[in-house]
């Protein structure tokens, strides 16, 4: 592995530590994708095979399936689909920000500063409310 | 050479804790739900009361036939368990038991970011699993799956974010290590709001909707069979033992409790985890499934916005307190 230029001897302490426990996350999920290989293979061999076409059938109760099983439904909530995508973004930056916020030197500004954002993320979602968007149609 | 040891021993517990806690959760649950409602439950299996019922299953599950139906897009059908299972293992890894680096995975500095980013991906399975069976039922149950991800995902991250902010790090150890007692109260609605939020992101009674058996039979699951279907309980068992392990470690304070910080700290960890794994099982005997509509409402016009009050009140009392 190529060595990250880092300038000061911290910095490399840092970067080095931080490739080292994503590189363990790493073999971890090797370590999983093994297992489930090997139990797929092993299952491969324990279970019969002796498919037959009404076993190959979709199943819908019992009867015979009627039409195609990609139907077309209507999606009564994609709306909630764009209020997540809006939330979950803007809720992304609670975090930087929630690890410094109480360091000395900054205080009451900055928590003026989140109840502005929360103010926003809390207009936002009255607003949708008062629209009806909640509410099921 | 001692790095590596340390680090594949390491791999090997929680890989052993991945593939025997999931279990014992559900072998308590099959115990405590027969109780509670009158049963005995499984008896026979194993000889004592029943203890090896659910290895009988896992033998039984691998037995049968594998079917894919002829409609079915073949390579994401089969693939979707394991997507649905794998992220739980990850997630254990950065799950600490007790304090200092010998009893947690792997220390993961992101640590909040990481689980929550991770555990997200565990959805994506059961929506391979509903697309791709090209059953109308899969596909109902697949698409209520995203929408239940999409409502309760995000007042897990607010409450999370708080915890966060209380603690001034995003480490899970170090959430842990600055925790003291009157968080409990603090953080209290963050807690409920969290481990709810984490219910119905595991598709658990009464948050079944996506899998409710009346209606769409089984969901994003119902064409699959042996150790495909095996894997996909796994994954639901597995999350309940990492839901209830992070609910510990975020709220409950870990490795804390009035004695034996030091060297028996994992003990309250695990004490913690179970109490709530077993909340967890008497929720599902206790309550009626919600309805679709209830569901949503239940996040949009309750969860978050008690989850912005609450990341309010943790912003006022740690700028105060400081």
């Amino acid at each position: 592995m190529p060595e990250p230029t880092v300038v000061t001897a911290t910095g490399a302490v840092v970067a080095a530590g931080y490739f080292q426990s994503y590189s363990v996350v790493g073999l971890l999920a090797v370590v999983g994708v093994l297992f489930v290989a090997v139990a797929f293979g092993a299952g491969r061999l324990l279970r019969p095979v002796v498919p037959t076409p009404e076993k190959l059938l979709t199943y819908e109760c019992g009867v015979d399936p009627v039409g195609e099983g990609w139907a077309h439904t209507q999606v009564r909530y994609y709306v909630y689909a764009f209020l997540y995508v809006i939330f979950a973004v803007d809720s992304i930056f609670l975090f930087p920000w929630a690890t410094v916020f109480a360091a000395p030197g900054y205080g009451a500004a900055t928590l003026v500063e989140m109840f502005i954002f929360l103010g926003f993320l809390a207009v936002g979602l009255l607003y949708a409310y008062k629209k009806g968007v909640l509410t099921w149609t | 050479m001692n790095d590596a040891l340390d680090v594949a021993l390491r791999l090997l517990v929680v890989f052993v804790v991945f593939l025997t806690f999931p279990l014992i959760v559900g072998q308590t649950e099959h115990k405590v739900m027969a109780h509670m409602q009158g049963r005995l439950g499984p008896m026979y299996a194993g000889g004592f009361h029943g203890w090896a019922q659910l290895v009988a299953d896992g033998v039984k599950f691998a037995q049968k036939e594998d079917i894919v139906p002829a409609g079915a897009d073949r390579r994401i059908f089969q693939l979707a368990p394991a997507v649905a299972l794998l992220p739980y293992l990850l997630v254990l890894l950065a799950i600490p038991i007790g304090p200092g680096e010998g009893a947690v995975g792997q220390v993961v500095d992101a640590g909040i970011f990481f689980v929550l980013a991770v555990m997200g991906v565990g959805v994506l399975g059961s929506l391979m699993a509903g697309w791709a069976s090209a059953n109308k039922f899969s596909l109902l149950g697949g698409l209520r799956t995203a929408a239940q991800l999409l409502a309760y995902e995000l007042p897990m991250l607010l409450t999370a974010a708080s915890v966060a902010m209380a603690a001034g790090t995003v480490s899970l150890p170090g959430i842990v290590a600055a925790f003291e007692w009157w968080w409990v109260p603090w953080q209290l609605v963050g807690a409920v709001v969290f481990f709810v939020a984490g219910l119905a992101e595991l598709q658990r009674p009464p948050f079944d909707m996506p899998v409710a058996d009346s209606e769409i039979i089984f969901g994003a699951y119902t064409e699959y069979t042996g150790l495909r279907f095996a894997l996909f309980l796994l994954a639901e068992y597995a999350g309940i033992v990492v839901l209830c392990g992070l609910t510990t470690v975020l709220f409950l304070g870990g490795w804390h409790g009035p004695w034996g910080a030091d060297g028996l700290g994992w003990v309250w960890t695990l004490l913690k985890a179970a109490l709530l794994a077993f909340v967890v099982i008497w929720l599902r005997v206790t309550y009626p499934r919600l309805r679709e509509d209830q569901l949503q409402k239940l996040s949009w016009t309750l969860l978050i916005p008690l989850s912005l009050a609450q990341i309010a009140l943790t912003g006022i009392v740690k700028v105060v307190i400081s």
